[in-house]
């Protein structure tokens, strides 16, 4: 797939001296659902805002469809619609008005039958004729993500687009952002939810503090990334892990009252009815069983300290 | 150049003058027309002719001048500080627009609006006093060239601002005062000698005089420096905007 979107040694320094950016090279393939994952400021939505023209860049380029985003300005950013993390709406005007005027201003001449089917795939048609400041939270969302796709951009850029937003609008909007895709747009979205970068993205990059650690297929990195861990909590102490249990990857924790196993989740064979015989034919007691998932910010942490070497590869 | 933004900016804009009309357009007017009556008409007919005109004839071009200086600065300040503040720039800033047509499209619609009030306010005045215009192409351009310098300067203050309170500071503070002390009640013919050299440092006067030579051909100061005062602002305007989009001034960190 040819690249859309170069990023070449992008960085950013803010007045107040915080470095958003550290030289980030990233390629986004045409066509593809890219995730971009970080905890908060981790330098995504000034990446974001770089690449759309919101944020002067301290040093790199950007190109987007071979068009440089400062001296081919016009070029780059008519490729491109943003739907940007916070609900911005001018309150007093229509539904209708503020999507005519997005597609106005990206040069765009207007086209009722567009704008309509638009409203109606998102639900905001019969809102059409209501000021922006009647509808509800998930609604403008939606009304964002129109004005975005109003001059029928070829680069959809999302900045956590379902903060805030229930499940069932989630659902929709995965579904929404599927057939953009099926139409050949291609979608950078960023998030700190690990769900949605796994449902959508076709390729994930994780960024952390200003830097592009990793960027990966979906696939290879969910398995990386798809440890989980059992706690099991043991009604006696154990001072040292018994032979019979030596074969599993177990670790002894709170002074051994729990044993933690890691598996692998994804595997078939998760290992766990196993383990359980095991400690049954041991003869040790739990009182309680409990799983879970690494949390974002320790797959983050895991991913800096293991990635330092291999940083510089990313993209 | 991207007529579509232009015309997309400029029809939002102008949308919501007329959504606003009662504000918009009947406050202004109704608020001048008080002075007429008040001045012209009540006390106007009590005060002796200036430079041969009647007191009521003679502050028409001034009132008209402090009403498109306010409507200039307000619109236009509030026209770009508004999105600003909601956050919806975002989308002219990340459109293929360029600085000059983002500033046709806002100080356009400012300055249009203002004009209509201008003109407006004109044929109110006539309910009340009698006038003449000696020179209605004139006229009519330096109610056009004012009402796009004071345009462009209230959006440079919509952009410096950061609150409501900076949006009405400098209207209030400076230009209000600059009006009121220009010349719109009384010819600067009238003040002692020192004063009247201190009121040139006024702008505002050579403004009020061009405009006032347009309707009876007396003026405070020579019509031509008006009009090279006021080319002269705009050239000051657009340098200051020029400055801003280079820097990204307040609105791309």
């Amino acid at each position: 797939m040819p690249p859309v979107i170069q990023l070449t040694d992008l960085s950013k320094h803010y007045e107040s001296g915080f470095q958003a950016l550290k030289g980030v090279n990233l390629t986004i393939n045409k066509g593809e659902i890219f995730a971009l994952l970080g905890p908060n400021g981790a330098g995504k939505t000034t990446l974001i805002g770089i690449v759309c023209g919101l944020v002067k860049a301290s040093g790199g380029t950007v190109l987007v469809d071979g068009h440089d985003n400062v001296r081919d300005y016009r070029a780059a950013r008519s490729r491109i619609g943003l739907v940007p993390q916070e609900l911005a709406c001018d309150m007093f005007e229509t539904v209708l008005a503020t999507v005519n005027l997005s597609r106005g201003l990206f040069g765009k001449p207007r086209n009722n039958v567009l704008v309509e089917q638009l409203l109606r795939d998102l639900s905001l048609w019969d809102k059409r004729n209501e000021t922006t400041n009647s509808l509800s939270g998930g609604m403008k969302r939606r009304l964002m993500i129109a004005k975005a796709l109003a001059h029928e951009p070829d680069i959809l850029f999302l900045d956590e687009p379902t903060a805030g937003v229930d499940v069932s609008l989630r659902q929709n909007m995965w579904e929404m952002v599927r057939r953009l895709r099926e139409r050949g747009v291609t979608i950078i979205l960023t998030t700190h939810y690990i769900e949605e970068a796994e449902e959508m993205a076709d390729r994930i990059g994780v960024i952390n503090q200003g830097e592009i650690i990793l960027v990966d297929n979906k696939q290879a990195l969910m398995d990386r990334l798809g440890t989980k861990q059992l706690s099991i909590s043991l009604q006696h102490p154990l001072s040292a892990l018994p032979e019979a249990l030596q074969g599993f990857n177990l670790n002894l924790k709170d002074e051994g009252l729990t044993l933690v196993y890691s598996f692998d989740h994804q595997q078939e064979q998760t290992g766990i009815a196993e383990l359980l015989k095991a400690l049954a034919r041991e003869g040790l007691e739990f009182r309680d069983l409990h799983s879970s998932q690494s949390s974002l910010e320790e797959i983050f942490v895991d991913l800096v300290q293991g990635e330092n070497g291999t940083a510089g590869s990313a993209s | 150049m991207n007529l579509y933004a232009i015309r997309a900016i400029y029809s939002y804009e102008m949308a919501r003058t007329f959504r606003t009309l009662m504000q918009s357009i009947a406050s202004p007017v109704i608020a001048t027309s008080l002075y007429f009556v008040v001045f012209g008409a009540a006390i106007g007919s009590r005060m002796t002719e200036i430079d041969g005109i009647p007191y009521g004839a003679f502050i028409i071009p001034g009132l008209i001048m402090l009403l498109l200086l306010n409507e200039s600065i307000s619109n236009a300040s509030f026209g770009i500080y508004m999105p600003r503040f909601t956050g919806t720039i975002y989308e002219v800033l990340s459109a293929p627009v360029s600085p000059a047509e983002m500033v046709i499209g806002y100080v356009g619609a400012a300055a249009t609006k203002s004009v209509i009030l201008g003109l407006l306010v004109l044929l109110t005045a006539r309910l009340f006093v009698a006038y003449e215009i000696q020179h209605p192409v004139f006229m009519l351009g330096f109610l056009v060239l004012t009402a796009v310098n004071f345009s462009l300067f209230g959006f440079i203050i919509g952009i410096w601002a950061e609150g409501f309170e900076k949006l009405q500071i400098i209207p209030m503070m400076i230009i209000m005062p600059l009006t009121f002390l220009g010349g719109t009640f009384y010819s600067i013919t009238m003040l002692p000698p020192l004063w009247q050299t201190v009121t040139l440092f006024n702008p505002v006067v050579y403004l009020i005089s061009g405009f006032r030579w347009s309707f009876y051909g007396t003026s405070d100061v020579p019509v031509g420096i008006s009009l090279v005062m006021s080319l002269l602002f705009l050239g000051l305007c657009l340098v200051v905007l020029r400055w801003i989009f280079k820097t990204g001034y307040k609105l791309k960190p």
